[in-house]
């Protein structure tokens, strides 16, 4: 509305009508003010939007069964998808690939594969593999897939065995976004309770949860995460796997938390509203949560925010040297795994694409939980 | 003054050591069964056998028939004596195991280390001075990647690099003719011309962080009055900066040696295994899956004391450096 009364001569007006804005808007719309000033963190936000979507439907994302292995498809390289097709009835928009036919080389018997000239059409959201979403609702409709459902496409090449690279990076996108939430989850909960205990009550109790902390973190991760994940039988069904490697990964990842908390509850113990609740007869367990935790919450999210891709890194570290998840399960540590063989890069380097989404994972998350760090405290700009 | 804190920072590391190796060897247990189920197991993929007498024999002479606490204690007091036992994969003392590759594991740390100050300490100090120049983005941008990329993706895509465009495999830290040689000048130099890569796969992430750390805290000093009045006094612009702000700039930086250590010490041994280094990692790695404990033990312990030792390092190299930093 004040754009449009905006003009030239009521511009002194428009500036108190912005200052009346910002004295009557809630903390969540002045958070959100200065955080769409953050430009980057905006970028993350969209790029994270966009992986979880992922996430949760990589099933329709995929246009192939990730486990599915085709010997006619080994080391098959990525393939271009082009939009304007050039053809007798002039130019339309119709995505395709070039078909890619496979040849061996009669005296070295090297495979190699070179286009030939025929294109597969590409459609969206048409029919292809009949899948089951989240295990439960029958579909058969993808995001992308081929016109014909004989031919098959390969948008990130294929691996070793022929599986569809595109496919398992999405469903490893799936595993490695959520063992991030998970394992923040469980941090936060430790991380808050232990945090705001020390912080709260303050000497011998904030003493000794001050030392486990300095221990903890002294600790060198990798080594001790290795011998953890080393006692993990290695015969375990996939879901089980996946919850012991996040409670690893976030025993090591709560002390951050934890500091942050309770440097926070200590400043605050001794604040104005504080006294007022407790001087009112309020319970403890009333003025922590009802007093207290709201006023720290956005420096939890951005501290949790910061706290995922260390989580995410950990489990590419972990499953990448083979004491994460094991193959059956797609993370992209396990299929960076495949990337460790300086032969299979040599001859794949598109291998290393899991890798990209790792660093871009990661990037957006950093950038994110700066962008939420500064927008914490609107009152301070 | 400050030998009586070097002693109680000393003294103090005690029950923290003595913590080190409880937990160091709850982790080396912490797998179901022990050496000899692997053992087994290992004997029956190639269909030998061992009778149950052989067997209770090793376990006993092994002493692993014994109580978790007994077997703790005789572990801990053997280490006060620098016995670190008996690796049961090599038969061989864990000490002539171990030391050789902590030392390269000390080496190559303390190199990265050097490396990354000697790189973060002048790019921050510039992108702290020069906010929002071309050059400061170019830093940001290189350090967010820098900690965004994992050391062991780094590794590989530099090996991939090296193999297909230089047709050289740059894995290792000796070349084949020095590989089991002595120790000798020519060994030496071989070891610093392998030894740059896998500094540069570590030194990235720390190198990153520890730009931002200088960035960020030369900034919140450039503009305080202290250092208008050097300025106003005629320092030139070189010592004004060096001189006054840099110093108080620099004690958070000192500081993070305490966790840059551990993280290095932890990188190290990712990256050791990717590039097949002849460092800690790879052994540790191997001990852990054949539960070959002493030898694990020996690693986890030993590794967990760098990082203490590195703390050490810091929280004094902090006293010295900033008076307001008291002794307590």
């Amino acid at each position: 509305m004040s754009d449009v009364i905006a003009s030239p001569q009521s511009s002194p007006q428009s500036t108190a009508d912005a200052q009346d804005k910002y004295a009557v808007a809630s903390q969540a719309q002045l958070t959100w003010w200065a955080f769409k000033r953050h430009r980057l963190a905006m970028v993350g936000l969209v790029v994270i939007v966009l992986f979880y979507l992922i996430t949760l439907f990589a099933e329709f994302v995929a246009p192939a069964n990730p486990t599915k292995q085709n010997r006619r498809a080994v080391f098959h390289p990525p393939q271009m998808v082009h939009v304007f097709d050039r053809s007798d009835e002039g130019l339309s928009i119709r995505p395709y690939v070039y078909e890619m036919k496979r040849q061996r080389d009669p005296e070295t018997l090297a495979i190699s594969y070179v286009p030939s000239g025929d294109k597969i059409y590409l459609s969206f959201f048409g029919k292809g593999e009949a899948y089951k979403l989240w295990g439960l609702i029958p579909m058969e409709r993808h995001l992308i897939s081929t016109v014909n459902p004989r031919d098959k496409f390969f948008l990130f090449g294929a691996d070793r065995l022929g599986r569809d690279m595109f496919s398992r990076v999405m469903y490893g996108t799936r595993i490695s976004m959520s063992i991030g939430l998970v394992g923040v989850a469980i941090s936060l909960v430790l991380g808050v309770t232990l945090g705001g205990i020390s912080g709260y009550y303050g000497g011998r109790v904030d003493n000794a949860i001050q030392r486990l902390i300095e221990f903890i973190l002294s600790l060198p991760t990798i080594p001790v995460w290795l011998a953890l994940a080393a006692a993990l039988p290695p015969d375990w069904p996939i879901y089980k796997q996946y919850f012991v490697i996040t409670l690893i990964i976030s025993l090591v990842g709560w002390t951050e938390l934890g500091r942050v908390v309770r440097g926070r509850f200590l400043a605050m113990k001794n604040d104005d509203f504080v006294i007022a609740a407790r001087l009112d007869g309020a319970s403890e367990k009333r003025i922590i949560f009802r007093h207290m935790l709201p006023s720290l919450s956005s420096h939890i999210i951005a501290s949790v925010t910061l706290a995922v891709p260390l989580m995410i890194l950990a489990e590419t570290g972990l499953s990448f040297l083979g004491l994460g998840l094991q193959p059956p399960a797609i993370s992209w540590g396990v299929l960076l795994k495949e990337a460790q063989n300086i032969l299979s890069i040599s001859q794949a380097p598109w291998l290393f694409i899991p890798g990209a989404f790792v660093v871009v994972a990661v990037l957006a998350f950093n950038f994110l939980g700066d962008g939420m760090r500064d927008a914490a405290d609107p009152y301070e700009h | 003054m400050i030998w009586t804190y070097i002693f109680k920072r000393v003294l103090w590391m005690i029950p923290f050591l003595f913590a080190v190796s409880l937990v160091a060897f709850l982790l080396i247990q912490a797998p179901p069964g022990d050496y000899l189920t692997t053992y087994v197991a290992k004997l029956a993929e190639t269909n030998e056998a061992l009778d149950q007498a052989a067997l209770d024999n090793l376990r006993q002479r092994f002493g692993l028939d014994q109580p978790l606490y007994v077997q703790y204690f005789k572990w801990v007091g053997n280490l006060l004596t620098g016995d670190f036992g008996m690796s049961f994969e090599w038969r061989q003392p864990v000490s002539d195991l171990v030391w050789g590759r902590m030392g390269l594991t000390v080496t190559l740390s303390l190199a990265t280390l050097l490396f990354t100050w000697a790189v973060a300490f002048p790019i921050g100090v510039y992108s702290a001075v020069r906010k929002y120049s071309i050059g400061d983005y170019i830093a940001t941008t290189i350090g967010f990647i820098g900690l965004a990329t994992p050391n062991f993706l780094l590794a590989l895509i530099l090996m991939y690099v090296g193999v297909v465009h230089f047709g050289a495999d740059v894995g290792g830290l000796f070349s084949s003719e020095y590989k089991n040689a002595p120790w000798s000048w020519g060994k030496f130099f071989d070891l610093c011309q392998h030894l740059w890569l896998p500094i540069i796969v570590l030194g990235t992430g720390s190198t990153a962080s520890l730009i931002r750390v200088m960035r960020a805290n030369l900034l919140d000093e450039l503009h305080r009055p202290y250092v208008e009045t050097a300025r106003a006094k005629g320092l030139s612009e070189f010592w004004v900066i060096m001189k006054y702000p840099v110093r108080v700039a620099l004690n958070p930086f000192v500081s993070t040696i305490g966790w840059v250590l551990p993280n290095l010490v932890s990188g190290a041994v990712v990256t050791a295994i990717v590039l097949s280094l002849p460092t800690a990692g790879p052994l540790m790695l191997q001990a852990l899956l054949s539960q070959d404990m002493y030898l694990a033990g020996a690693f986890v312990l030993l590794l967990s004391s760098l990082t203490v030792i590195g703390m050490l390092i810091s929280d004094i190299l902090l006293v010295l450096l900033d008076p307001r930093v008291r002794y307590e």
